[in-house]
């Protein structure tokens, strides 16, 4: 579903990515871990279109998001820490746009399906910023899954929840992973990585040394696994 | 059918948020009876000489107070982050760009509406001239907000921001100004319509170009 090969990008002098090769299979959560500046945000973001990367190539689902960005939008959902949603207007207005965005069919149905499955439901007519951050964030993912994408892509999607709201995600984002999507999501979380996921990738230094299925490590493994990729 | 269904989303949108807060519209608004206010009480004039001067007065007011709203535009979009989620959408960015330009018309419209009235009473004018300077303002307002959600955007991504827009946009926009004065002074003063037809030609001609160019270019100027 996911292809990247050689990937590098560059900001002026600095190379941020220096050629990633990674294939994503249809339906597989992967994971991927590294430290601040290691260059995770900036592989989500030209995976999502929202840059362009100085060689190499990103196919999704067959498509090149050079070449077709507007097809390749089209399958794709993406959830960050910023939650791009408008603070002033309701649930309901947020994903009124995003939907006739994306000319989602039955909208009014699908909005209502979707916001019960983040359960916001009830609080759907009042304005956004009236929401906690973790409220926000659970809406984020309504808004991403509302136009049913092949693939999710998730970066730092924990970033300033509590305990409770961490908790809630988790479940919806396990739901997410159980409904057959391809999911890349990045974290600094090792634990909470390393559960989520069918395999795990660490990138550091911009380079995606290291990747392996989740199953066949435990937490202690993966943690030393990553001090020695990150120390590299 | 589509395309226009995606640019009024993007144009609801702006405008619904704007409804709710009412932000914009009380800043520009306030900013644009100050300026008329100020100018009346500055120049003093009397009526024969008012015509000569309120033309220029008018436009001053909508300009400077339409650049709060165009300056706003994207930068609000990009402080909260949401000016990715407009990105993701699978739209043609032209879309994005007419439904910023209409919401922006759309708040100095409303703007306008208040304004003229106030400034024909505060100069004694003849309410007989509103109907064909709602033509020039239309114009006027759909050229300058135009180009100005297109320097919007490509201001959003430099440094000293909200002081670049002005600085790109009304070097580019003198034009426009200058037809958009000279045939509103025409209607005050009752000219026909053909001793002011190259300044209606101008406008026009900006409109149709400048509109036109900023379609082309948004595309570049939007990504990162």
């Amino acid at each position: 579903m996911i292809q990247v090969h050689g990937l590098v990008k560059s900001f002026g002098l600095k190379k941020v990515l220096r050629g990633i090769d990674l294939d994503v299979g249809e339906g597989e959560y992967l994971t991927l871990v590294g430290p601040n500046g290691a260059g995770k945000t900036t592989f989500v973001r030209i995976l999502a279109t929202l840059s362009r990367a100085t060689s190499g190539q990103v196919r999704i689902g067959g498509m090149s998001v050079d070449e077709h960005p507007t097809d390749v939008r089209r399958r794709i959902g993406l959830v960050s820490h910023r939650t791009l949603l408008y603070d002033d207007l309701t649930a309901v207005e947020n994903l009124q746009f995003y939907g006739r965005m994306y000319d989602v069919a039955n909208l009014e149905a699908r909005i209502e399906e979707v916001l019960k499955q983040v359960a916001l439901y009830f609080r759907r007519h009042e304005p956004v910023r009236s929401y906690s951050r973790g409220m926000q964030q659970r809406l984020s993912i309504a808004r991403a899954i509302l136009h049913d994408p092949q693939v999710m892509l998730m970066d730092e999607p924990y970033t300033g929840l509590d305990q409770q709201a961490t908790a809630m995600l988790r479940e919806v984002l396990h739901t997410l992973a159980a409904s057959g999507r391809s999911v890349i999501m990045t974290t600094h979380d090792l634990e909470l990585g390393l559960e989520v996921a069918d395999r795990v990738a660490i990138l550091a230094n911009g380079r995606l040394d290291y990747q392996s299925p989740a199953r066949e490590l435990d937490i202690q493994r993966f943690c030393q696994i990553y001090a020695e990729q990150v120390a590299e | 059918m589509s395309f226009l269904r995606k640019v009024g989303a993007v144009a609801w949108k702006d405008l619904r948020a704007e409804w709710r807060t009412r932000e914009m519209f009380s800043a520009m608004f306030v900013f644009a009876l100050l300026i008329v206010i100020i100018f009346n009480f500055a120049l003093e004039l009397r009526v024969e000489n008012a015509r000569a001067l309120v033309p220029g007065i008018l436009w001053v007011a909508f300009t400077f107070s339409g650049m709060l709203g165009l300056s706003r535009s994207f930068i609000l979009e990009k402080d909260r982050g949401s000016l990715e989620g407009l990105l993701l959408c699978p739209v043609d960015r032209s879309a994005i760009y007419l439904g910023k330009m209409l919401s922006n018309m759309a708040l100095m419209g409303i703007v306008e509406a208040f304004v003229l009235p106030i400034t024909f009473v505060l100069f004694n004018l003849s309410f007989r001239a509103v109907p064909m300077l709602v033509v020039v303002v239309a114009l006027g307002t759909l050229g300058f907000a135009g180009v100005g959600t297109l320097f919007s955007a490509m201001a959003v991504n430099t440094r000293a921001r909200e002081v670049m827009l002005p600085l790109l946009l009304f070097p580019v926009a003198v034009p426009l100004l200058i037809a958009a004065v000279k045939l509103t002074a025409g209607v005050l003063d009752g000219l026909a319509m053909s001793e002011v037809s190259r300044w209606w030609q101008l406008l026009v001609g900006f409109d149709v170009i400048f509109l036109t160019l900023s379609l082309m270019t948004f595309d570049y100027v939007i990504e990162e």
